[in-house]
């Protein structure tokens, strides 16, 4: 075909040649491989300071509430996967534990045991991941290729579980469709004897390390008026002075019968939220420890089931559809149905690595929900950037970026 | 009789549904059972009116009037101590009675409550913006205009955040296909080529699950292989080379280099 000439026309098109003062735009993005993602920026600058910030997303908007409206409720589950695909199985998590809410199910003890291990190396997967990519930024590139070592491990223990590395769909709604692989806690032991000599290693590389200290100390701080005005939750918030983790004050699953702590900073800035990553996952590691001793448990008093009973939404387990013509019949109407949930609606948040995520489900008791909303942190997180980062520099905007934590899948959802 | 299912809503649908079938509630408190909601909504309509208001799955759902939302929104803040605004969003009832529900999910840290503030607005009408009280209104308003249509006076930037900026229709609407409409298939036929380019194009496949069986770009075509761009009749033969030798186990002993097309160019 005849070359056609280009009509992309940007329309903030000749904005400053109008204009008398130095003021330059500098278009950060939407490609910029410390964005994190498809972040564009628009930065007003002068000289080299930046006077206005515009965040523009949207690159990787796919829709999901949308689809969520044009699917049953456990057709949805593998596309939730694709909000945080860094930490999956928490957004599987939220949107089961949302359902879940809304029928009234109750989950056997075993299914919840193997929910919080996934939640939790969902976490320091996430949290590794994060130190290694902002490590990068930065150019920390021996960070980088330590953290990334420990998240493979991790993977791998996921994959074991349920055969994918970063989509996992392991939760589904009523529990877990599989009990832990034989060597999961043996794997696990391993690592996690492992990782506070590996949390060590990293913090000596990095907490006294002159050029990080440069970067993140009294860059980015986020006021705690700021912090809560914008909705920032996680450990942008507890950055700010709010010791605010939805695990420890509206506990689900069996968070309440577990020890940890929430570290929290009043410092605000990047080095806070640098610490409070670190720490976190000490604690996460803590959080392990002790659900490994609970599946034990569970495995001596013979708990051994996997998925709620309630024949209305959830299927019963195969070993009846194979041999109980009843069981057969009702799966066969909850695959090709789908189950309907009650009417009414509920708003659930969990604690997912980034944040606060929340489910909001509008129920009129059909086999697809009537309204879907998700509720993504990093949504916001984003958005503060446009009261963060003017008066910085525009190196910091890499370092602010990186701390910030946002993931695009789950900002453009 | 059959409940009546509005036409222009283009969402799934279930194909099935028992006529005797009644679905269950999910059950509503009282809020006199919870101390802190009863004070909480007891603070809030004495300066407010409050239309409805109960609880559900632990937390406060109160209806208000559309015009009363930032006084009362101020006033939670301030007074009641709910210090995060964490989601707001609508919900599209045009098909039932031509109007928006709007939610806005509030949290207090210091009580570890939430409290869903709910109305109703006519189709067309705009709310009031929060933006002032809540900095995270200012996307999420954003987004909601963007996904429904529905206009936050006093914003300071109503553009629309996640869809381009110069998109028609507002796709969370129910009247709005999944696979996106006329003007969606165009859109970027239209930017990257041009208006006068669509007849050579054709409009966007926005399914994701078709299928062309006479396309040779995409599909393999497996057992039945042509090179790629080939024209499709229909009766192609069927490749006589088996993929798997041996009974389908993955080794290739009988590979002849003599007999074989060896191709250098990959594009072909």
């Amino acid at each position: 075909m005849a070359q056609v000439k280009n009509r992309l026309t940007p329309f903030f098109e000749n904005i400053t040649f109008d204009r008398n003062d130095s003021e330059v735009i500098l278009n950060f993005g939407p490609q910029h491989p410390s964005a994190h993602g498809q972040l564009r920026l628009m930065l007003h600058m002068q000289q080299e300071q930046i006077v206005k910030a515009h965040p523009d997303v949207g690159y990787l908007h796919r829709g999901m509430e949308k689809m969520a409206e044009n699917m049953i409720y456990n057709e949805f589950m593998p596309t939730t996967d694709r909000m945080d695909y860094i930490a999956s199985s928490s957004n599987n998590y939220g949107f089961a534990l949302a359902v879940e809410k809304l029928i009234g199910l109750e989950v056997p003890r075993r299914a919840k045991v193997i929910r919080m291990m996934l939640l939790e190396i969902n976490r320091l997967m996430s949290h590794l991941f994060w130190l290694a990519t902002t490590a990068l930024d930065i150019g920390a590139m021996t960070i980088f290729l330590f953290a990334f070592r420990e998240r493979e491990y991790l993977m791998d223990i996921i994959e074991g579980y349920c055969g994918a590395r970063l989509t996992h769909a392991a939760i589904r709604i009523g529990g877990v469709p599989l009990d832990i692989q034989n060597d999961f806690i043996a794997q696990l032991r391993t690592f996690l004897d492992k990782l506070p000599q590996n949390i060590k290693d990293y913090e000596d590389l990095l907490d006294s390390n002159r050029i990080w200290l440069m970067r993140m100390e009294e860059v980015g701080t986020i006021s705690t008026e700021m912090a809560l005005s914008w909705g920032c939750t996680g450990p942008m918030l507890r950055a700010s002075g709010v010791a605010w983790d939805i695990r420890k004050e509206e506990p689900y699953e069996l968070y309440d019968e577990v020890e940890f702590n929430v570290p929290y900073s009043d410092k605000g800035d990047n080095f806070a939220r640098y610490r409070i990553y670190m720490e976190e996952m000490r604690e996460s590691a803590k959080i392990l420890y002790q659900t490994i001793d609970m599946y034990e448990e569970t495995v001596k008093n013979n708990q051994t089931e996997l998925m709620a009973h309630a024949p209305k939404y959830i299927s019963a387990p195969k070993l009846d559809i194979m041999t109980q013509n009843y069981s057969l019949m009702q799966h066969f109407v909850l695959v090709t149905q789908g189950m309907r949930p009650p009417v009414g609606e509920v708003y659930i948040a969990t604690e997912s690595p980034k944040g606060e995520l929340g489910y909001y489900i509008n129920s009129q008791g059909g086999p697809y929900p009537y309204r879907l909303k998700l509720r993504a942190p990093s949504f916001w997180h984003t958005g503060i950037l446009t009261d963060l980062l003017p008066g910085h520099y525009i190196p910091d905007v890499v370092s602010i970026i990186g701390t910030t934590n946002i993931v695009f899948g789950e900002v453009d959802r | 009789m059959r409940p009546y299912i509005p036409k222009d809503n283009v969402q799934a649908k279930s194909y099935y549904t028992d006529r005797y079938y009644v679905a269950p509630q999910v059950p509503k408190e009282d809020v006199s059972t919870d101390e802190v909601f009863a004070a909480d909504l007891a603070a809030i309509s004495a300066k407010f009116e409050v239309k409805e208001s109960y609880l559900q799955v632990g937390q406060l759902v109160v209806y208000i009037n559309a015009k009363d939302i930032y006084g009362v929104l101020e006033f939670m803040r301030d007074e009641l101590k709910y210090t995060q605004l964490t989601e707001m969003s609508a919900i599209d009832w045009l098909a039932k009675d031509n109007t928006f529900e709007i939610f806005y999910q509030m949290l207090s840290m210091t009580k570890r409550k939430r409290v869903r503030v709910k109305y109703f607005i006519e189709n067309g009408q705009a709310v009031d913006s929060v933006e002032k009280l809540f900095r995270s209104a200012d996307w999420s308003e954003r987004e909601m205009y963007d996904m429904f249509g529905i206009v936050a006076n006093n914003h300071p930037f109503m553009k629309r955040i996640l869809m381009p900026y110069d998109w028609q229709g507002h796709p969370l609407l129910k009247t709005y296909p999944l696979e996106g409409d006329e003007f969606a298939a165009w859109y970027e036929v239209d930017k990257i080529y041009g208006k006068e380019a669509r007849d050579i194009i054709g409009p966007e496949i926005r399914d994701t699950s078709r299928v062309d069986r006479y396309d040779s770009e995409r599909f393999a075509r497996l057992g039945y292989e042509v090179p790629k761009g080939t024209k499709i009749t229909g009766d192609e033969p069927k490749n006589p080379n088996p993929y798997q030798e041996e009974g389908g186990v993955f080794l290739i002993k009988k590979f002849d280099k003599e007999s074989s097309k060896i191709v250098d160019d990959p594009q072909r």
